[in-house]
């Protein structure tokens, strides 16, 4: 499958863009690409069990993955992925 | 509250209100509930500033606001209730000026103390609505605690260099910030705004978005951002939302398994972070008489290259902080070396990495380049 990473400026600079074409059939396997290919990104997306971090929110459209399964949960072409870390400023 | 009981609006306030008593959705009755309202603004910052400014002008009855910082020069760029001559001065003793002269009406409470777990449910009691606008995770799950345990809607904004985020947590059925994110990044991981930066009217942004969702739960009009997460990013221009889901797991809003306010600094990691103090450091005083004697000392600054063309100290060289894991094959083992950024946060990350590969003889700048400036040599710019 075909999906869009959407990525916040503060990550974007670890990858060639904001936004990144990738494919996989889940959102795991998705991720797993884009830590592939930008080695430095990697380690910001997935801990050392190859998890989501609790402080780092990922959206399949506009469905937090924690309730859909987390990285198990499946994509379809075209679907959209975004990256929401934790910030605290004020 | 009913009507009846909703204080009377003075002919100054009729006129003084005109514009909202003719929006069919506020008009009188809408007014006498924003006087009536108790809002507690956290933190008199960036998201503070709006927040306080478009709540007074609005003319919602009571203010309180929690600080306890001092106005800075470096505050100006976006915390547009203070102005230059209050550098110096005390952020609420600024506030409650500015607050006066925009909107009389406005009864202010301040409360000139750090948020902590002993004093959070007395401050947060006495108040209808929380907005959430500090700077710093341990204050954030802070708040969202204690909201969740008094069952004070939060209204939450948060913003880093050209993005923001805001909803509303802790509503009856909605969910809460540990819904969103169970736990905080490790300190370190995600810059604060005084090291990553901020575009100035980003606050601007966010924080009137909070004080619109303030006034909308207030009145109890429109669809509120409970479930919703609303994301800007102000460089693309674009704005959407997603959902945030209550999570029947949260210990918060779900299981309730947090009856009490914890420490959230041990929450938040603070006392195992490799942060000034923790590491071996040397100041800013003992660094420069090394150097004048001419020790071989290798200095080397974390920062980032923007920040090196503003101000940096001579004969240091520059490897940003992320770069520094690649580098090592640059950095001399047998040599001392001393790490250095802008106040001693990201320089000690970086003393504390390379301590685990093996180094022996390094050393952070306490107070980092700010230090150097303020003891050493004051033609060192400080930003």
């Amino acid at each position: 499958m075909s999906v869009t990473l959407h990525l916040p400026a503060v990550l974007a600079r670890l990858a060639d863009g904001n936004a990144i074409e990738s494919t996989g059939s889940t959102v795991g396997e998705v991720v797993g690409d884009i830590a592939t290919r930008f080695p430095g990104l990697g380690a910001r997306l997935r801990d050392a069990d190859g998890q989501p971090y609790p402080f780092v929110t990922f959206y399949l459209n506009d469905e937090d993955i924690r309730f859909h399964g987390g990285f198990a949960a499946t994509v379809s072409d075209g679907d959209e992925v975004t990256i929401v870390p934790a910030i605290a400023g004020g | 509250m009913a009507t009846a009981t909703l204080p009377d609006l003075t002919h100054e306030e009729l006129r003084r209100y005109s514009r909202h008593l003719i929006l069919p959705d506020v008009a009188i009755e809408g007014q006498r509930k924003l006087k009536a309202a108790r809002v507690l603004i956290i933190g008199a910052g960036g998201l503070g500033s709006p927040l306080a400014l478009y709540l007074a002008a609005a003319g919602v009855g009571t203010l309180g606001i929690v600080d306890f910082d001092t106005v800075e020069a470096s505050n100006l760029q976006r915390q547009i209730l203070h102005g230059t001559r209050d550098i110096g001065r005390s952020k609420l003793a600024s506030a409650r000026e500015r607050i006066a002269d925009v909107n009389p009406n406005v009864r202010t409470e301040l409360h000139e103390t750090r948020l902590t777990s002993a004093n959070a449910l007395e401050i947060i009691r006495q108040y209808d609505i929380v907005v959430d606008g500090t700077d710093n995770f341990a204050t954030r799950y802070l708040t969202n605690d204690a909201c969740v345990l008094l069952g004070k809607p939060n209204v939450y904004g948060s913003i880093f260099r050209f993005e923001g985020q805001a909803s509303v947590f802790a509503t009856a059925d909605g969910p809460c910030y540990r819904c969103l994110y169970p736990e905080p990044p490790p300190p370190g991981l995600v810059p604060s705004c005084a090291e990553g930066g901020v575009l100035g009217v980003l606050p601007g942004q966010i924080g009137t978005i909070q004080a619109t969702e303030v006034i909308k739960l207030i009145l109890g009009i429109g669809n509120s951002l409970v479930g919703r997460l609303l994301l800007i990013d102000s460089l693309a221009a674009t704005y959407r939302t997603v959902k945030v889901r209550k999570d029947p797991w949260c210990p918060a809003c779900g299981t309730h398994e947090i009856r009490e306010l914890i420490d959230y600094d041990e929450f938040c990691g603070i006392p195992n972070t490799p942060a000034a103090g923790t590491v071996p450091q040397i100041s800013a005083v003992d660094l420069a008489e090394r150097l004048r004697r001419g020790d071989d000392v290798d200095v080397i600054d974390v920062r980032e290259e923007y920040e090196w063309e503003i101000a940096h100290i001579d004969g240091a060289r520059l490897i940003p902080l992320e770069h520094v894991p690649s580098s090592l094959a640059t950095i001399d083992t047998a040599r001392d070396v001393v790490l250095i950024c802008k106040s001693g946060a990201r320089s000690a990350a970086a003393v504390s990495h390379l301590r685990g590969v093996g180094y022996r003889k390094v050393w952070n700048l306490k107070g980092g380049i700010d230090a150097w400036s303020e003891e050493v040599d004051s033609n060192v710019p400080r930003y």
